[in-house]
C-alpha cells in the first residue's frame, strides 16, 4: 500500500510541475503585457509602469521569473490579484468552502439517488422502469446544465415560489461569521434558528443542477456493473443455493459492483469541481468558478493564474484520494500497478 | 491582519445578536465594491458601497441637487470668488471599533486637510496606497484649480483656488471629496497595513461598516453620529448581479430595496401588490462614442453619416422599452440651459450611405462596436443595443464585430481610445451643466481628457468651458452652454441615444426613500415597516 | 492477408453491424433525429423561413405562433430583437454540428497522429506526449476551455480549438493503449520482419484494429463538444453576435426568461434534444461495433 501511494504521488509531481510551467507561461501568452495594457490608465505614467513592472517581477530575465514563481508556490505566495491587491491564496481560501460544499452537496445528491436508481434499473432489466430510468438518465447526461438551471429558476422560483434564486442564505434574518466558510455548518454554529433550514433552501437548486450530470452518469454506470456481477458465476451460485434476491442484490452483487462506480464518483467530482462555473454563474453563488469567470473579463492574470493552479492542484488531489481509496477497497490493484 | 479583522467582526456579531429585534434593510445591489475609498473608485457600485460610511464637507440633500452644508456647518466664498473658508461642525464623531481602531478626537480641519492631499500630493504618505489613482479629482480639473488647502484653527479650512470656479460648491458635494479619518490612516500605517484603510473604512456617516464578503454581502449597523440616529438599525447590501435574481429577492422579501430592475420585468412589478414601482426622469444620457482619432471616424461627416444610420427610435422602443427620452443634446432636459433649438439628426440611411461613399469610405469596411457588460441606468442592455446597430450599419454597408470586457477593464480600455465605436453613458453628479460638457473635454494641450473617450477635441468647445466655469453669471452660462450645444451636435462628439427614465421598485413596506437624480443610494432617513 | 481483409472489410461485416446496430430501438430513433438535423443543417438556407440576423422590429418578443399573441409569419416566435426563433434554431443547428464535427475531425487526426507516434516511438517522446495529456486532464475542462478563449479572444474557430484541445487526452490515450497492444501481436512482428515500412504498418495494420472505439469515441464526442461550446457562449466566450448559436442565444435571453419564456425555452431544447439524439446513436455504435463494451 505504501509502495502504491509513493508511485502514485511520484506520477503526480510531474504533472504538477508542467502545471506550474503552464500557468506561468500562461499570462505571457495573453495577448497585451499585463503591465502594457495598462498604459493610458488614469494616474499611470511611464515611471508608474516601470514600477509595476518590477513589482510584478516582469523585468527578471525569463528563468529567474520561472524560479521565483515556483519558489513563491512552494512557499504558498500565489501573487497577489491586479484588481483587489489581495492575496490571491487569501481570495481562494475565502471562496473555495462555497464551491467545495457546494460539490460535495452535489454529488452526495448524485450518489444517493444514482447508485438505487441504478440498482433498481438493473433488477428490473429490460422493464418498463428499466427503460424509464435509462432514458432519464440519458437526458441528464445530455442535459445543458446552464439552460436546466434557468428552467429551475423559472418554474421553483419565479411561478412557485418554492426556492431563492441565489445567493446562500438569506442575508437579512441570519448573520454570522463564516467560521468553517461551509454553510450548512455554520449556520448550525451560529445557533440562529431557521438559519440551518434556510441554507438548505438556498442550497437546493444549484445543487440539483450541478448534481444532475453526475446523478445521470453514476446511475448508468451502477447499472451495467450490477449486471456483469449480476451475470457472474458467484452470484448465480448464490441464488441457486435460495438465498433472498435482496441479499443477493445487497450483500455479494451491490459490494463488488461498487468498486467502477467510486471511480466513476472520483472523476465525477474532479469535474464538478470545474463544472461549479456555470453552475455558480447562473445562481450567483459566490465560489471560485464565478470568480475565475469574473477574474477573465477583469484581465486579472493573476488572479486567473493562482486561481487555475489551485483549482486544479484539487482536482488534481481529489484523484489522487480517489486512486487511494480505490487501492483500499480494491487491493488487486497494488499487485497489477 | 487576520487577528483584528476577526476580532473586530466578533465584536460586531456579539453587538447585533444582543439587539434581536433590531430592524434591517436590505439593497440588492448589483456587484461588488473594487474597494471602499470613494476617491479611488468611478463606478456607481463602489460610490454607493461607501457612501454610508462617509460624510461631506457639503453634500446633496437627498432627492435632490441642492448642495447643502455637512460636515461643514456653513461656508463663505470670498467676493473675487479665490477663497472659500469652511466651518466645520464641533463635536463630529468618528465610528470606533471598526478593524480595532478607537478614535480619540472629533473631526478636525486636519482630517479635512488630509483627504484632500491624498489625491492632490504625490509626497502625501497614502498617495500611492491601492494602487493610488485619483480619477475624479484630476477629471474634475482639482489640481488645476486648488491653489492651497489650509486651516486657521481646528475648525476652519480654508481652500483658496487659482481661478474662481463656478461649480466648486457642487464638485465637493460629490463622493470623492469624501472626509476621511487622518488619525486612521495614522494608526494603520503605525500598524504596517495601510491597504487596509480602503478595506475596512472608518468615516462619521450614518452607518459603520461591520463587515464585507466579496459577491455575497456588505453589511453596516446604524451609527448616532451628527446627523442623528438613521431609522434601521442594520444595513445591509445583498450583492446580486442578476436583475432577475433581485426581483426575486425583492417579492421574496430577502431585500426591500433594489438598483436597475430589468426593462421586461417592468410590467410585472407595476401590477405586484407588494411592490411600489418608483421613477424618475434621470440626470443621465447614454450614447455611442465614436473615435474621433481612428480613421474613419476622424471626419466629421462620417460622424454625421453613422449618426443618420442608426434607428435610434427602434432602440428606444425595443431596449428601453419606452422608459426614456430620445436625446438630442449631451444634457438630460431636466437642466438648466439645455437647447431645445438643437436639430436631430434623421434616421436616412441612404442619406447615410451616400455620405459615407462621398467620404471614400469603402463598402463592407470593418469596425467595431463596444457594449458594456453591465446595465446601467443610461442603458438598460448594452449588448442588444450593440447588435441593433450592428444591424443598421450592415445596412450602409459597415461590418461591425461586437467587442466587451468586464466592466471596470471596459472603461479603462475606452478611455484608453482601444475602441472604434463604444457605448458608454453618465449619470450626472453635481446638477450642473459642467458635470455633463467635462466629458467632451480636453487639456489645454488638446489632448483629451480621461472621461473623453471619443477623444473629440474642439478647442472652441474647450475655450468656452473654461470661460462657463469661471462665471458665476446664471444667463451668460446658458448661452454659452447652449453655444456648446451647437458644436457638440455639429462635430458629434459621440451620438446622444437617449435620457433614461430611472426605475427603482422597493418593497411597500419602505418608507422614505427618494430616488437620487445622480443614480446614487442613499439609506439614512429610510425606514422599513415590520 | 490479414492486413488487405481489414482495410475492405468485406460487405458481410457491414451488414452484420447494421445488423446489430438496427437491433436497438433507441440507436435508430437517435440516428433518424441526427439525421434530420444534419439535413436541417445543410439545406438552412432553403428551408429558414428568414434570414436569422434580419430584426423585425415591428414584431420584437412574438410568442410561439399557435398561442394568442402569436402570428403565423414567425412559427416559434421571435426573440427580443425580433429575430424569428425558428430560422435562428435552424441556422444555430450548422453552427452546433459545425463545431461538433470540426472538433471530432481534428481531435481524431491530432490524437491519431499524437498516439500512434507514442506507441511507436515510445520512450522520452511517449512520457512528454502522456505527461501533457495529463496535465490538460488535470485542468478542469471548462476552465481550460475558458482560459484558452481568454488568449484567444472570443470567435467560431477559436471555440473549436479550445474545445478540440480539452478532448484531445482522451483520443490520444484511447488510441495509443489501443495501438500498444496491437503492436506487441505477432502479426505485427510478422510484418515488421517482413520489412514492412513503420507508417504503413500504423496506417494498414494497427489503426484499423483500434478503429472500433476511436469511432465510438468520436459519436460521443461529438455530443461532448457541442455542450461544452454551448456553455461557452453561454458564458459569452463563444461565437459572437449575431451569429445564432444555441449558447448565446440562451444568454441573450436570460432577463426574458419571466416575462418571455419562450426566448429561453427553444434554444435550451435544441441543444439538449440534439446532444441525447447523438448520445442515443453513439451508445448504439458502441454496443454494435464492439460487443465487449456492450452494456446491456
Amino acid at each position: 500500500m505504501f509502495r502504491f501511494l509513493l508511485k502514485r504521488l511520484a506520477l503526480t509531481l510531474p504533472t504538477f510541475l508542467a502545471l506550474m510551467l503552464v500557468t506561468f507561461l500562461m499570462i505571457r501568452l495573453v495577448p497585451g503585457d499585463p503591465i502594457e495594457v495598462r498604459r493610458g490608465e488614469r494616474g499611470i505614467t511611464p515611471e508608474r509602469l516601470e514600477q509595476l513592472r518590477h513589482e510584478m517581477g516582469l523585468d527578471q530575465p525569463v528563468l529567474k521569473q520561472f524560479l521565483d514563481y515556483v519558489w513563491g508556490i512552494l512557499n504558498g505566495d500565489f501573487g497577489v490579484s491586479i484588481v483587489s491587491r489581495t492575496p490571491i491564496l487569501d481570495e481562494f481560501i475565502k471562496l473555495f468552502p462555497a464551491t467545495l460544499e457546494l460539490t460535495i452537496c452535489a454529488m452526495t445528491f448524485a450518489i444517493a439517488l444514482g447508485i438505487p436508481a441504478g440498482v433498481y434499473a438493473a433488477t428490473r432489466r429490460g422493464g418498463v422502469a428499466d427503460q424509464t430510468l435509462m432514458g432519464l438518465a440519458l437526458t441528464g447526461y445530455s442535459m445543458p446544465i446552464f439552460w436546466w438551471g434557468l428552467l429551475l429558476i423559472l418554474v421553483m422560483s419565479n411561478t412557485l415560489g418554492l426556492t431563492p434564486v441565489s445567493g446562500r442564505i438569506d442575508l437579512i434574518k441570519y448573520y454570522f461569521q463564516p467560521v468553517t466558510g461551509f454553510m450548512l455548518i455554520d449556520s448550525v454554529l451560529s445557533g440562529q434558528k431557521g438559519a440551518f433550514l434556510d441554507a438548505v433552501r438556498h442550497l437546493i437548486l444549484p445543487m440539483i443542477v450541478l448534481g444532475t450530470v453526475p446523478l445521470a452518469v453514476i446511475a448508468r454506470m451502477t447499472r451495467s456493473s450490477m449486471l456483469e456481477i449480476l451475470g457472474e458465476d458467484y452470484v448465480r451460485t448464490a441464488r441457486a443455493k435460495g438465498l433472498s434476491a435482496a441479499r443477493v442484490v445487497g450483500v455479494h452483487a451491490l459490494r463488488n459492483a461498487l468498486i467502477p462506480v467510486v471511480t466513476v464518483i472520483g472523476l465525477q467530482t474532479g469535474t464538478l469541481l470545474a463544472g461549479a462555473v456555470l453552475t455558480e454563474t447562473i445562481f450567483s453563488w459566490p465560489g471560485v468558478g464565478k470568480w475565475l469567470i469574473e477574474s477573465i473579463g477583469r484581465r486579472d492574470y493573476p488572479a486567473l493564474q493562482g486561481g487555475i493552479m489551485l483549482i486544479s492542484t484539487m482536482v488534481i488531489l481529489v484523484n489522487l484520494a480517489v486512486d487511494l481509496l480505490y487501492g483500499l477497497i480494491n487491493p488487486r490493484i497494488c499487485h497489477g500497478g | 491582519m487576520k487577528k483584528t479583522m476577526f476580532a473586530a467582526a466578533l465584536l460586531a456579531a456579539t453587538a447585533l445578536s444582543g439587539a434581536a429585534s433590531a430592524k434591517s434593510l436590505a439593497y440588492c445591489s448589483e456587484g461588488s465594491p473594487e474597494n471602499f475609498s470613494p476617491s479611488m473608485n468611478t463606478t456607481g457600485t463602489s460610490l454607493d458601497a461607501a457612501r454610508p460610511v462617509y460624510n461631506k464637507l457639503v453634500q446633496f440633500e437627498p432627492g435632490s441637487t441642492t448642495p447643502k452644508p455637512a460636515l461643514a456647518e456653513s461656508f463663505t466664498i470670498s467676493e473675487d470668488g479665490l477663497t472659500i473658508t469652511f466651518k466645520l461642525r464641533a463635536g463630529v464623531k468618528f465610528h470606533s471599533g471598526v478593524n480595532g481602531f478607537t478614535p480619540s478626537r472629533d473631526l478636525t480641519a486636519d482630517d479635512v486637510i488630509w483627504s484632500f492631499e491624498r489625491q492632490w500630493k504625490a509626497d502625501h504618505p497614502y498617495a500611492k496606497v491601492s494602487g493610488g489613482a485619483y480619477d475624479y479629482f484630476n477629471d474634475m480639473g482639482m489640481p488645476d484649480s486648488l491653489d492651497s488647502i489650509t486651516k486657521t484653527d481646528d475648525l476652519t479650512v480654508v481652500m483658496k483656488l487659482k481661478a474662481p470656479n463656478a461649480p466648486i460648491i457642487a464638485n465637493l458635494a460629490m463622493d470623492f471629496a469624501t472626509i476621511h479619518s487622518a488619525e486612521y490612516a495614522k494608526f494603520l500605517m503605525d500598524k504596517g497595513t495601510p491597504e487596509q484603510f480602503d478595506q475596512m473604512p472608518v468615516g462619521t456617516g450614518s452607518f459603520q461598516f461591520v463587515d464585507y464578503q466579496k459577491d455575497a454581502v456588505i453589511r453596516y449597523k446604524a451609527f448616532e453620529g451628527w446627523a442623528g440616529k438613521p431609522k434601521v438599525d442594520d444595513l445591509i447590501y445583498a450583492i446580486t448581479p442578476d436583475p432577475t435574481a433581485r426581483y426575486a429577492k425583492l417579492k421574496a422579501n430577502e431585500c426591500q430595496v433594489m438598483i436597475a430592475p430589468n426593462p421586461a420585468d417592468l410590467e410585472a412589478m407595476g401590477k405586484d401588490p407588494d411592490v411600489n414601482l418608483m421613477s424618475q426622469a434621470g440626470l443621465n444620457i447614454g450614447y455611442l462614442s465614436m473615435n474621433a482619432q481612428k480613421p474613419p471616424f476622424d471626419k466629421p461627416e462620417v460622424r454625421q453619416a453613422i449618426a443618420m444610420a442608426i434607428d435610434r427610435d427602434a432602440i428606444l422602443k425595443e431596449v428601453y422599452q419606452g422608459a426614456g427620452q430620445k436625446a438630442k443634446n449631451p444634457i438630460p432636459p431636466t437642466m438648466w440651459s439645455y437647447d431645445e433649438a438643437t436639430v436631430d439628426y434623421e434616421y436616412n440611411p441612404e442619406k447615410a450611405k451616400e455620405i459615407l461613399k462621398a467620404a471614400g469610405v469603402a463598402e463592407g469596411l470593418a469596425t467595431d462596436i463596444w457594449w458594456m457588460p453591465v446595465q446601467r441606468p443610461y442603458n438598460p442592455n448594452a449588448k442588444r443595443i450593440a447588435e441593433m446597430m450592428q444591424s443598421d450599419l450592415a445596412k450602409v454597408g459597415l461590418t461591425a464585430t461586437l467587442v466587451s470586457f468586464e466592466w471596470g477593464e471596459y472603461r479603462k480600455r475606452l478611455q484608453a481610445g482601444e475602441h472604434q465605436l463604444g457605448l458608454l453613458g453618465w449619470t450626472g453628479d453635481n446638477g450642473d451643466p459642467d458635470n455633463f460638457f467635462f466629458l467632451a473635454g480636453c487639456d489645454k494641450d488638446g489632448k483629451p481628457a480621461g472621461q473623453n473617450i471619443s477623444k473629440w477635441c474642439d478647442p472652441k468647445f474647450n475655450e468656452l468651458m473654461l470661460k462657463a466655469r469661471s462665471s458665476t453669471d446664471m444667463a451668460e452660462r446658458t448661452k454659452i452652454y447652449q453655444e456648446m450645444q451647437k458644436l457638440h451636435h455639429d462635430g458629434v462628439a459621440w451620438l446622444n441615444i437617449a435620457h433614461s427614465t430611472v426605475f427603482e421598485p422597493t418593497r411597500k413596506s419602505v418608507s422614505g426613500y427618494k430616488i437620487s437624480p445622480f443614480g446614487a443610494h442613499e439609506f439614512q432617513n429610510v425606514d422599513v415597516a415590520e | 492477408m490479414a492486413v488487405e481483409s481489414v482495410a475492405a472489410p468485406p460487405p458481410s461485416e457491414l451488414l452484420a453491424f447494421w445488423r446489430a446496430f438496427r437491433e436497438n430501438r433507441g440507436a435508430v430513433i437517435g440516428l433518424s433525429i441526427v439525421v434530420f438535423i444534419a439535413l436541417v443543417a445543410i439545406f438552412a438556407d432553403f428551408i429558414a423561413p428568414h434570414d436569422p440576423i434580419e430584426q423585425f422590429r415591428d414584431f420584437t418578443k412574438r410568442p410561439p405562433a399557435w398561442t394568442e399573441k402569436g402570428d403565423w409569419q414567425f412559427l416559434l416566435g421571435t426573440d427580443a430583437l425580433g429575430r424569428d426563433m425558428l430560422s435562428r434554431l435552424i441556422h444555430g443547428a450548422r453552427v452546433s454540428l459545425f463545431i461538433g464535427l470540426m472538433v471530432m475531425l481534428v481531435s481524431i487526426v491530432v490524437g491519431v497522429a499524437l498516439g500512434l507516434s507514442a506507441a511507436w516511438f515510445g520512450g522520452l517522446y511517449d512520457v512528454a506526449v502522456l505527461r501533457v495529456m495529463d496535465l490538460i486532464m488535470s485542468i478542469p475542462s471548462l476552465v481550460l476551455a475558458i482560459l484558452i478563449m481568454a488568449i484567444l479572444s472570443p470567435s467560431l474557430t477559436n471555440t473549436i480549438i479550445a474545445v478540440t484541445v480539452v478532448y484531445l487526452p482522451r483520443y490520444v490515450r484511447l488510441v495509443r493503449a489501443s495501438a500498444l497492444a496491437e503492436l506487441s501481436k505477432d502479426y505485427v512482428t510478422a510484418a515488421k520482419v517482413a520489412g514492412v515500412g513503420p507508417f504503413r504498418l500504423m496506417m494498414r495494420t494497427v489503426l484499423p484494429n483500434c478503429m472500433a472505439p476511436l469511432i465510438v469515441q468520436a459519436a460521443l464526442g461529438v455530443s461532448d463538444a457541442i455542450l461544452e461550446a454551448a456553455g461557452l457562449g453561454f458564458l459569452g466566450l463563444g461565437a459572437q453576435p449575431p451569429t445564432p448559436e444555441w449558447g448565446s442565444m440562451l444568454a441573450d435571453s436570460r432577463d426574458l426568461i419571466v416575462s418571455h419564456p419562450h426566448v429561453m425555452a427553444f434554444p435550451g431544447l435544441a441543444i439538449l434534444i440534439t446532444v441525447v439524439a447523438i448520445n442515443l446513436m453513439g451508445d448504439g455504435l458502441r454496443d454494435a461495433l464492439d460487443p465487449k463494451l456492450k452494456r446491456s
